[in-house]
């Protein structure tokens, strides 16, 4: 019993690892960029939503406002910070989004206080649901229905519509894709436009699931999305969604059997580098 | 003078810092994003060793000795991957050193390791950092002259073409991680010795940003840039109060701006508007 709640418990936490992963991968197979500053997107997520949740008190309102808000400001960052120095050398767009997820965690704690804000009203984090035995809360039920509903949606969208062939397209190959008539920019835009909504929505989750939001909220999450798309093989969406279950669930167990040696971030990039020195490539990964 | 004093002591630790993580990433082109982690590893040993009784010269080489030896370590593993998982990887290194000290009791957890015996006044450690970034600085002129550095060169520019013409990849690649990190190793016993404590959060993810921050705004590459990156980086925030009280949001938007404007940093510049290139 025990350890099926751990690996449930590491599954819902492998759910908010995907849908940060997610973006990241999608990002990463475009432009070969690592998007580090996607934890910016992800925290100012989750405060526009707390803030509407806290006016308003609509939930609903508060996820359509940080995915607004959050695919507002992804191809922004698109826009002005990668696209002008795509022709560089890779470790000048990291840094760049390095500099800009650092800046930023001042910028909210300056914007919102150093302490981070609570839920005034969470039913979610208080309803407890029974599964056989098992309990889990509202918002880790939620955390998976959110989690399989938007990542079917892309995925009947990158297989199903014009746009989603558009994008696959670009990824395998951006100038022949160009030469039939594909508009490469507005392909590059809808996928910041995607990857930012995926992680607005799962700041908001996150913090109703710890029922704080807090600055530095997304930085650890961002370095695992890293951590977790070098894993499933850079570039690779299946080969990122197993690598992002996997982490969380590695992470649950490893916190219970390890946690006297090792800390939870420590237990993930431990396991990363394990993987890589075996299979340099990433699980799903082609040999290069 | 006390305040300039350990100013001054800082500058030399960190011009030490940004030309040893230079000297891997800048020189022979491995993106490092863990170098935080050989600092402490320098820092944590010599601590270890001082308060078991060595005297600190016998402390600080150890600390190299354990820093370089991690640096090899962490060497082997740039030959199995590259480019951006590389970087990915370095960056694992530095959590997964943190998230080991933090749990350590031995190693004091959180608390790290107080009342480190520091046998120099304020002058000998200012010498003592000024010294030892003078020595690397030299070190780094040399090595960009030498047959290593062309090496080096050769091997951030394109790999597989150096491994043709009879460039030993591997061993150079593992050499660059052995001389910087354990210089790395070398500021964090003389930081370990003055400060005469040392924690877990001193050597985090932060810290390693700052460490790139400083070889990214001197110029990736080049030596006197770096060494001039790392004194601005410095003294910056204490000649302004506001940038001490808002640091991240500076050394984030500086590299954020840095990265956007002018990618070869202050190094950069320099051969923009005077035509020549620094050493």
């Amino acid at each position: 019993m025990f350890y099926l709640e751990l690996l449930l418990v590491g599954l819902v936490w492998g759910c908010t690892y995907a849908m940060m992963a997610l973006g990241l991968t999608l990002v990463y197979g475009l432009l070969r960029i690592l998007h580090v500053a996607q934890a910016t997107v992800f925290t100012l997520g989750a405060y526009v939503g707390l803030l509407v949740a806290n006016h308003t008190g609509s939930l609903a309102g508060a996820f359509v406002a940080a995915a607004l808000a959050a695919g507002l400001l992804g191809p922004l960052v698109y826009r002005f910070i990668y696209r002008p120095i795509l022709d560089k050398p890779p470790f000048v767009a990291l840094v760049a989004s390095i500099g800009l997820l650092i800046a930023m965690e001042d910028g909210f704690r300056l914007l919102f206080g150093p302490y981070g804000l609570s839920f005034a009203k969470n039913t979610w984090f208080t309803t407890a649901v029974g599964f056989g035995g098992l309990s889990l809360n509202l918002v880790q039920v939620w955390i998976a229905v959110a989690a399989v509903v938007l990542l079917s949606l892309f995925a009947l969208f990158a297989t199903r519509t014009r746009a989603g062939v558009a994008w696959r397209a670009t990824v395998s190959d951006p100038s022949i894709a160009e030469s039939f008539g594909v508009g490469v920019s507005g392909v590059r835009h809808t996928s910041f436009f995607i990857a930012s909504v995926l992680a607005g929505v799962a700041g908001v989750l996150v913090g109703l699931l710890n029922n704080l939001v807090e600055p530095g909220m997304g930085s650890v999450i961002s370095y695992k999305g890293l951590a977790i798309i070098v894993l499933g093989g850079l570039g690779n969406v299946p080969g990122t969604l197993l690598a992002s279950l996997l982490l969380g669930v590695v992470e649950s167990f490893g916190t219970v059997y390890l946690g006297k040696l090792l800390d939870r971030d420590a237990i993930a990039f431990l396991f990363l580098i394990l993987v890589l020195m075996i299979r340099p490539q990433g699980l799903l990964g082609k040999a290069r | 003078m006390d305040y300039y004093l350990s100013v001054a002591t800082f500058a030399g630790l960190n011009v030490i810092l940004a030309l040893s993580l230079n000297l891997i990433s800048g020189f022979c082109g491995q993106v490092s994003l863990g170098h935080a982690a050989f600092y402490g590893l320098g820092a944590y040993a010599a601590a270890l060793c001082s308060v078991a009784g060595l005297p600190m010269g016998v402390s600080v080489a150890v600390g190299m000795l354990v820093a370089g030896g991690f640096g090899i370590v962490t060497g082997f593993a740039a030959l199995r991957v590259r480019e951006d998982f590389l970087a990915i990887v370095t960056m694992g290194v530095g959590f997964l050193f943190l998230g080991a000290v933090r749990k350590q009791a031995w190693l004091g957890a959180e608390m790290g390791i107080a009342k480190i015996p520091s046998p120099l006044d304020k002058w000998g450690y200012a010498a003592l950092a000024i010294g030892g970034a003078v020595a690397v600085l030299l070190l780094s002129l040399h090595v960009r002259r030498s047959w290593m550095g062309r090496a080096f060169g050769a091997v951030a520019q394109d790999e597989d073409a150096a491994r043709s013409i009879g460039v030993d990849v591997s061993g150079y690649k593992i050499a660059a991680f052995f001389i910087g990190t354990a210089a790395a190793g070398l500021a964090g016993g003389i930081y370990a010795h003055m400060t005469q404590l040392v924690v877990p959060d001193a050597f985090n993810f932060v810290q390693s940003v700052t460490i790139l921050a400083m070889v990214v705004v001197g110029g990736i590459g080049s030596t006197l840039g770096v060494v001039a990156g790392a004194v601005l980086l410095t003294l910056m925030p204490e000649m302004f109060r506001f940038i001490n009280d808002y640091k991240l949001l500076v050394y984030g938007g500086l590299l954020l701006l840095v990265m956007r404007f002018s990618p070869e940093g202050l190094a950069g510049l320099v051969h923009r508007v005077t035509g020549r290139r620094l050493a």
